[in-house]
């Protein structure tokens, strides 16, 4: 993939979000008209700060909240009321807090959960929970509770509850936080590993560089840039004003960016 | 957690196998679960969603529930301390009623009993019924009943739904003191008389429920302050819009303005509520003539305070007096006699206390009603300034 | 307590009673704890038939009989409330050594102390034997509502993660210097109880986005039904019935 193709090629991008606007019943607007596109394979960061309505962005891919104005699509296929299974299918969201996530009794449970309500069973649902488990390297933990694994271990299974639905996209809140660096690296490694297509909610901008060729920062509710990870955060101006800041002594030109 | 003292607390009220004879436990078994079933629908509507994303309540009612249900669970672990190495804790019936609503509390409850009975053998399996009956239902009915009523009369102030909270939670454990003595009655495996189990367990409920008040009044309160609106009881209080006049408005246009500035339900609902106030008056009095009674009964004949409720309410006495730091602490570990004396002061306890709520609504009411009549003069003098969080 | 596999009752082992299916043994358990409290309380012989058929059962579960009596000490407040029926209860009276106890005050305690304790062995032994997620799911089977076995198996899941809360929040008060000593620190203790709730609360809304997140539409998928045989219900209801024979007997003689 080329990371300088900002404006995505593929005939059938995994997500295009167009002229997305959302208040909350409160009143309180939240997106002013966010457009963006990732191309099937693409890994890309969204950044912005605090409060800039990454997490309501992120509820819409899956039609948790329905569109105020625009459109989202999942391959193709309108996000709306008909098909919100087929879409909870294509989109797999990782929430931040594993324990969330990971709400069955067993590891093997949880993982199977999605693809269960999907109606899958048998031996064809044994084998979908081995497989995601073994892409996070989870597989010897099928049988163990979820609280007692570690931070990491259980961030890893909640990536696997997802995978077992052979989404379209997976959508990441946060992956890195609250991981120790050997889960950190382990958890990129994995995500490096994986052939689907990524966003990644972040604000931690060494794990986007290191991660994701593309990364757009949302800001105010609209998409205000868009472009390589790296060019973004050379470009202090931008990141200010964004409230993005660059950990002590990391200087993103520096660094050789894995592709 | 463990430990015999804190175990002992917990199964003060879980009856175990044998101690209802077996007819009388499948029939609270049926009530118990037709309440449950009807439960399980309440709640959908109770938990259905009110923020983001229009989400269908039985989607909701699972996880919510659930941690409702483990919230109780592990509230009922901590430990409020009272002096001297004793301590209380929550039983819950009033706080869910409170918080989630009836039909959820009722569900929650219930799961947390079951759990109970079926994880530790903490209350008999054929007891599952009785346990429900008295402690999930009679609890959080009486509970929410007795707080709905309270708060619609009482002034729509956050202090009300403390003081609401209060006494729901304080006459529902007695109230549960009572269904256990119905329940009794109808199939108590043993000879002991109805009146001396009645004086004997509403009695040291009363006193349980003293430290249930407290203690759920506090937590409903320390709710309201940050999140007003995860109190299922206080929805529909929230206080209305506040409207500031500009001092470029024409000062005539102000008074005509204010009114309007009251968002309709608040507005419409003022008429009914008034005459509907009433009746809640007289059902909040029965209410308090009952809790009074059932206390003055229980000092009037010291004689049925025996041992038996002496025993049972060791803890709840040395909760509760030092709560009211009273002497009683030296009595309630001695012999018969002091166990009468101790028993017929708990009672007296029980009395002021009731009376004590009871002044104090009436005072508050009173206040109310003269705050009432003023009310045509000026909206925004009944409603507290909004408070910040 | 303790989600997932273990509990605190639990005993691993591989028994004929550990295999089992969960709801043949709560059925089973139900049934004989129901047979023993409709059992008449002058019928002596038939409690101790009834312990010696527990005795069995917890031999062929291998549960040593320490590990049972020691969990029946849950039993002890209720002891001390049948202990004194004797002295209360009305009725024709006996002077033992100076006391004046009343007979049926002395069949009461009789009464709740043999028909409890046997409870609560049975149920001890259940819970030791069957591991908590199969304890849910056999109650499922046993046609307890899968919205409340649903209510029943977050509880459990998020019960430590909700103590965890709690106690962390304990060691931030400690850690402050507050140490909750009397009375007046209630208002304190309360705020944390307050602030749990809106934890958990939250937690919930959560646990519910990750779950509609993935398909979640009211109800669970069942995943295993595995078929019960004959055979193992004929094992499970050997307890019941044999105590209902005994009940009978009881009854009868």
């Amino acid at each position: 993939m080329d990371p300088l193709s900002t404006t995505t090629p593929a005939p059938a991008p995994s997500l295009a979000v167009s002229r997305l606007a959302y208040a909350y019943p409160d009143g309180h607007q939240a997106l002013f008209g966010v457009d963006l596109t990732v191309g099937r394979g693409e890994r890309v960061a969204l950044l912005g700060p605090n409060g800039a309505g990454k997490t309501t962005l992120v509820l819409h891919l899956n039609g948790i909240l329905t569109a105020g104005a625009g459109t989202v699509a999942v391959a193709g296929l309108p996000v709306a009321k008909e098909h919100l299974a087929e879409i909870r299918r294509r989109v797999g969201i990782v929430f931040q807090d594993p324990d969330d996530q990971l709400f069955m009794p067993t590891v093997r449970e949880d993982v199977a959960f999605g693809p269960a309500a999907a109606g899958l069973r048998g031996a064809e649902l044994d084998a979908r929970v081995t497989e995601a488990l073994t892409r996070v390297g989870m597989a010897d933990f099928a049988d163990r509770p979820p609280h007692h694994l570690s931070f990491g271990q259980r961030r890893r299974v909640a990536v696997a509850t997802v995978l077992a639905m052979r989404p379209e996209i997976l959508v990441l809140d946060e992956p890195s936080s609250n991981l120790d660096p050997a889960s950190r690296r382990e958890l990129a490694d994995i995500l490096r590993s994986l052939d689907v297509t990524v966003l990644m909610v972040t604000h931690d901008l060494p794990y986007a560089l290191e991660l994701c060729p593309r990364s757009v920062v949302l800001s105010g509710g609209v998409i205000v840039a868009d472009g390589t990870t790296q060019e973004l955060l050379c470009d202090e101006e931008l990141m200010r004003t964004h409230r993005l800041e660059l950990p002590f002594g990391f200087d993103p030109r520096s660094v050789d960016v894995p592709l | 957690m463990g430990g015999l003292r804190n175990l002992k607390r917990r199964t003060l009220m879980h009856v175990p196998d044998g101690f209802i004879n077996a007819p009388v436990s499948l029939a609270t078994g049926a009530v118990a679960a037709a309440a449950v079933a009807v439960s399980l629908r309440g709640a959908r509507r109770e938990l259905a969603g009110t923020g983001a994303g229009a989400v269908a309540g039985a989607e909701r009612t699972a996880p919510l529930a659930g941690l409702v249900a483990a919230f109780i669970f592990a509230v009922q672990m901590l430990n409020f301390p009272v002096a001297a190495g004793t301590s209380g804790h929550l039983l819950g019936g009033a706080l869910a009623a409170i918080l989630v609503g009836p039909y959820t509390g009722v569900l929650c409850v219930s799961v947390v009993l079951l759990m109970q009975g079926v994880l530790f053998a903490d209350g008999g399996l054929t007891a599952l019924g009785v346990n429900i009956t008295d402690m999930a239902i009679v609890t959080t009915v009486v509970a929410y009943g007795l707080f709905r009523g309270l708060v619609k009369v009482l002034p729509r102030r956050r202090r009300s739904i403390t003081v609401a909270s209060f006494v729901a939670a304080l006459v529902s454990v007695p109230a549960a003191a009572v269904a256990f003595t119905a329940i009794y009655a109808l199939g108590g495996t043993a000879d002991v008389p109805i009146g001396k189990v009645f004086t004997a367990m509403v009695g040291v409920h009363v006193l349980i429920g003293i430290g249930e008040a407290v203690i759920t009044a506090l937590t409903v309160g320390a709710v309201i302050a940050v999140r007003p609106d995860l109190v299922h009881g206080a929805r529909g209080l929230t206080a209305p819009l506040e409207l500031r006049t500009s001092p470029l408005a024409a000062p005539a246009d102000a008074p005509a303005a204010a009114p309007e500035a009251e968002p309709v339900p608040a507005a419409a609902a003022t008429a009914p509520r008034r005459s509907a106030r009433r009746i809640w008056l007289a059902g909040l009095a029965a209410a308090l003539v009952c809790a009074g009674g059932i206390s003055y009964y229980a000092s009037a004949s010291p004689d049925g305070l025996e041992k038996v409720a002496h025993d049972q309410g060791i803890d709840a006495k040395a909760e509760d007096h030092a709560a009211k730091d009273s002497p009683l602490a030296d009595y309630s570990v001695k012999d018969i006699t002091d166990a009468r004396l101790s028993g017929g002061l708990a009672g007296v306890i029980g009395v002021g206390a009731t009376l004590a709520v009871g002044t104090g609504v009436f005072v508050v009411l009173r206040r109310r009603k003269s705050a009432a009549t003023a009310e045509p003069a000026g909206p925004g003098a009944e409603h507290p300034a909004p408070e910040s969080v | 307590m303790g989600a997932g596999h273990a509990h605190k009752l639990y005993r691993h082992g591989h028994s004929p009673v550990h295999g089992l299916p969960a709801h043949c043994k709560i059925a089973a358990v139900f049934c004989f704890v129901l047979v023993v409290v409709s059992t008449p309380r002058e019928a002596l012989w038939a409690f101790g038939l009834y312990a010696a058929l527990l005795a069995l059962a917890a031999a062929a579960a291998r549960v040593p009989a320490r590990f049972l009596l020691t969990r029946l000490l849950i039993e002890v407040p209720f002891v001390a409330f049948a202990v004194l029926m004797p002295f209360v209860a009305e009725g024709p009276r006996v002077h033992v050594g100076g006391l004046s106890l009343s007979t049926s005050g002395l069949w009461g305690t009789w009464n709740i102390l043999a028909k409890g304790t046997l409870g609560v062995a049975a149920s001890v032994l259940l819970a030791a034997t069957t591991e908590l997620r199969e304890l849910l799911q056999g109650l499922q089977r046993l046609r307890m509502p899968p919205l409340l076995v649903q209510i029943a198996s977050f509880m459990i899941r998020y019960g430590d993660v909700i103590t965890d809360e709690m106690r962390r929040m304990r060691i931030a008060r400690l850690s402050r210097g507050f140490e909750a000593r009397g009375v007046r620190h209630w208002g304190v203790l309360a705020k944390s109880a307050g602030a749990l709730f809106i934890r958990s609360y939250e937690r919930g809304e959560r646990v519910h986005l990750a779950m509609v997140s993935r398909g979640y539409t009211g109800t669970m998928p069942v995943l295993d039904a595995a078929s019960v045989t004959r055979a193992q219900w004929t094992r499970a209801a050997a307890l019941p019935l044999a105590a209902l024979a005994v009940c009978l007997l009881g009854w009868t003689l």
